[in-house]
């Protein structure tokens, strides 16, 4: 496996307050990588220190084995959490200033350019101010400039927040597509569901350091607790106090549960087996969204 | 190096391409053409425009006075008025004349007289206050026993002539020549470094706003794009002088001929030498630099544009001080409040400028004072390079001055790498 980027005990800190603690990882290539923690546990601290923006305090950045420097800014495309585009430029004279700035060439550039355009359906915009567009339109310009320049590596912080859902698509479409030919991904999103269908391997950062990381699979493996979902025809409360039981969710059918371990299910089913029938008994793997509330943090959601 | 020019190129032509770069050029242009045809459009006026015509009311002998001004009467006609001192008045009101003049004789057998108007702010009364003096006087000469010719010795201006011993001083024509086209370079000066120092500020603030910086400080280094966008305003403004010195010289080219003297004199067109044009231009250069830099720096610790105007207004008074003091040396050029201040870098460019414009300086003060300037301008630019770095990823609220000491706390984390 090529490793594009390394990072070897990355420390950041900012007068006392360390945003980033010891983080250590690597990117494997023409893979996608989840990059996920709640508000403030030092994401966009860690984008700006492989994007040169921000010196790391302690440890080192590596490009293919290499120290990272601006020479590799070409090779990086950066979708940032916070939009930004210049709102009285065309949509075509930006775009091929920002391609510019990345090295690329004009005429190369506008051709890349209109054949992300078509592929979005946003042709006709192409000699339109950005302010001018939609929100979602804009979106689709702000995923094209961080993509023009067929980046290696690609770093997309929250890129389908306030789309649609047919455009969501239309962006994860393209997004698998530039995996697959070989472009490493940095996925940063809040949303598991996506994080769960795009990437192979995954962190999840708390208060700067990572509590979780490695093969997605793996990580739902190595979590003990279950999910049960039952569905019966009488009340089910009792369940809540059931040893072995960690958290009781009430749904319209039945209800949801956590389990502690594998071992709980069957005690759960002969309790159940005693009271009556049940239409629907299923054992779960965990998901991503629960082993996010477990280690990043209970409040969150 | 070359994101350097990218940015250069796209910030100049961006700029060079706006309506309200277009149009001010326009504006500039067309005011440099009228100018050149203020005499004619002046004469035009006027000269269809008739003299304002002043009713007189005579009480001396033979109206011996009313004869004595009528002759010598210029810009205004006085013409006798026929009735008492109450109809002329209401004449006056009625406007069928400018003004009364009632004239009598005192006690001493001298003239002396009384003007009714509408306004008191009227350059007729004055003329003929002037010409009754000159009668004054004649009278009373003749009172006293002086004779005609006598009177026009006392009167013929002394013989004076200046000439300086100082190999570097300006001659008097010089002088005259160089008043004007100081102070035009002073006032250029002046509105250039506000206009796009403010427009630096702004631009840079721009994009923070808008939050494409992140994007373009994540493609080439901070600094780079710092020091292209300041080139490539102060370009932009080149571009426009340039427009105008070439619009001056051919309209010198076509109406020089026909405007030598009066305003074309003042303004010192026609005889500026060539070193007080270098000059101009090298303090052009230098005070442009050294204002844009601390816009710039300013303009990237603000992400709001209503705080920018807040944080350059420090600048802004800072530039008006040296303008208002160079107002006040233009009257004064070897005074030692000018002379100290123009080597005080942030006053240097104008008051230099000045110094140089209106006096001989010695060589070695000039290149102390631009040495000073130029080290300024290094220094400076070190700091704002600082304060960029870190101010450009801050997006707090307000313009205070925390911010930039905040943003160079924040620049001491950030990659040293220029390219």
């Amino acid at each position: 496996m090529v490793l594009v980027l390394q990072l070897k005990d990355v420390t950041k800190r900012f007068g006392k307050h360390t945003a980033v603690d010891q983080l250590t990882l690597t990117i494997p290539e023409g893979e996608m990588f989840g990059f996920l923690g709640a508000n403030g546990a030092g994401k966009t601290t860690t984008f700006r220190m492989i994007l040169n923006l921000l010196e790391n305090t302690e440890g080192e950045i590596f490009w293919h084995g290499k120290k990272i420097t601006y020479a590799q800014s070409n090779e990086i495309g950066y979708l940032p959490e916070e939009r930004g585009l210049y709102p009285k430029l065309t949509v075509k004279d930006q775009l091929v200033y920002l391609a510019k700035l990345r090295g690329m060439a004009k005429a190369d550039s506008v051709k890349a350019l209109k054949s992300w355009l078509e592929r979005f359906n946003i042709t006709e915009y192409e000699n339109k101010k950005v302010e001018e567009l939609s929100k979602g339109n804009q979106q689709k310009i702000q995923f094209i400039s961080a993509v023009l320049h067929n980046p290696r590596l690609l770093i997309l912080d929250e890129p389908f927040s306030g789309l649609d859902p047919v455009n969501v698509e239309m962006l994860k479409k393209a997004v698998i597509e530039l995996k697959q030919s070989g472009t490493s991904i940095i996925f940063s999103s809040h949303r598991m569901e996506h994080v769960e269908e795009l990437c192979r391997f995954l962190c999840i950062m708390k208060h700067g350091k990572p509590v979780v990381e490695g093969d997605l699979t793996e990580i739902k493996r190595s979590f003990r607790k279950k999910n049960i979902t039952i569905s019966a025809d009488y009340d089910l409360s009792f369940l809540s106090e059931t040893a072995g039981v960690v958290k009781y969710h009430q749904t319209q059918q039945g209800c949801k549960l956590q389990i502690a371990s594998s071992e709980d299910a069957p005690v759960v089913w002969k309790l159940l087996t005693e009271k009556g029938f049940v239409t629907k008994f299923e054992v779960e793997e965990p998901t991503l969204n629960d082993i996010f509330i477990e280690k990043a943090g209970e409040s969150y959601a | 190096m070359r994101k350097f020019w990218i940015v250069f190129s796209h910030t100049y032509l961006s700029r060079v391409k706006t309506k309200g770069y277009i149009i001010s050029s326009a504006i500039f242009l067309l005011i440099i053409c009228g100018v050149f045809y203020i005499p004619d459009i002046i004469e035009r006026f006027t000269g269809e425009s008739e003299e304002p015509v002043v009713a007189v009311i005579d009480e001396t002998e033979n109206q011996q006075l009313y004869e004595a001004l009528s002759s010598g009467a210029e810009d205004y006609q006085p013409m006798l008025f026929d009735g008492n001192e109450d109809e002329a008045k209401q004449a006056v009101e009625n406007e069928e004349y400018e003004g009364l003049l009632v004239l009598n004789q005192s006690e001493q057998n001298l003239p002396q007289a009384v003007f009714y108007g509408m306004q008191l702010t009227n350059s007729t009364s004055d003329d003929m206050e002037a010409q009754l003096q000159q009668i004054k006087v004649a009278q009373a000469a003749s009172q006293a026993g002086v004779d005609e010719a006598a009177m026009q010795d006392i009167y013929a201006p002394v013989s004076f002539e200046r000439q300086s011993l100082d190999e570097e001083a300006k001659t008097e024509e010089e002088l005259a020549g160089s008043y004007g086209l100081v102070y035009i370079l002073v006032f250029a000066l002046y509105i250039s470094v506000i206009t796009y120092g403010m427009m630096i500020a702004t631009d840079i603030t721009n994009e923070k706003s808008s939050r494409v910086m992140e994007i373009l400080i994540s493609s080439s280094s901070p600094v780079s794009q710092m020091f292209a966008k300041i080139l490539a305003i102060g370009m932009m403004g080149l571009t426009q002088l340039a427009l105008i010195a070439v619009a001056v010289y051919v309209m010198v080219q076509i109406r020089g001929q026909e405007l030598s003297g009066g305003f074309f004199d003042f303004i010192g067109i026609a005889n500026a030498s060539p070193v007080t044009l270098t000059f101009a231009l090298i303090f052009f250069i230098l005070g442009y630099f050294l204002y844009a830099i601390i816009c710039a720096g300013l303009g990237s610790v603000v992400s709001r544009m209503e705080d920018v105007q807040q944080l350059v207004s420090p600048i802004i008074f800072l530039v008006m001080g040296a303008f208002f003091l160079a107002m006040y040396g233009l009257n004064a050029p070897d005074s030692t409040i000018i002379v100290v201040a123009s080597y005080i870098p942030f006053f240097t460019p104008m008051i230099m400028f000045l110094r140089i414009g209106m006096l001989g300086v010695p060589s070695w003060e000039i290149a102390l004072s631009i040495a000073i300037l130029i080290a300024t301008i290094l220094l400076i630019s070190w700091i704002s390079a600082k304060v960029y770095r870190g101010g450009v990823l801050m997006y707090g609220k307000g313009g205070s001055f925390n911010q930039l000491k905040e943003a160079l706390k924040l620049s001491g984390n950030i990659k040293n790498k220029s390219k």
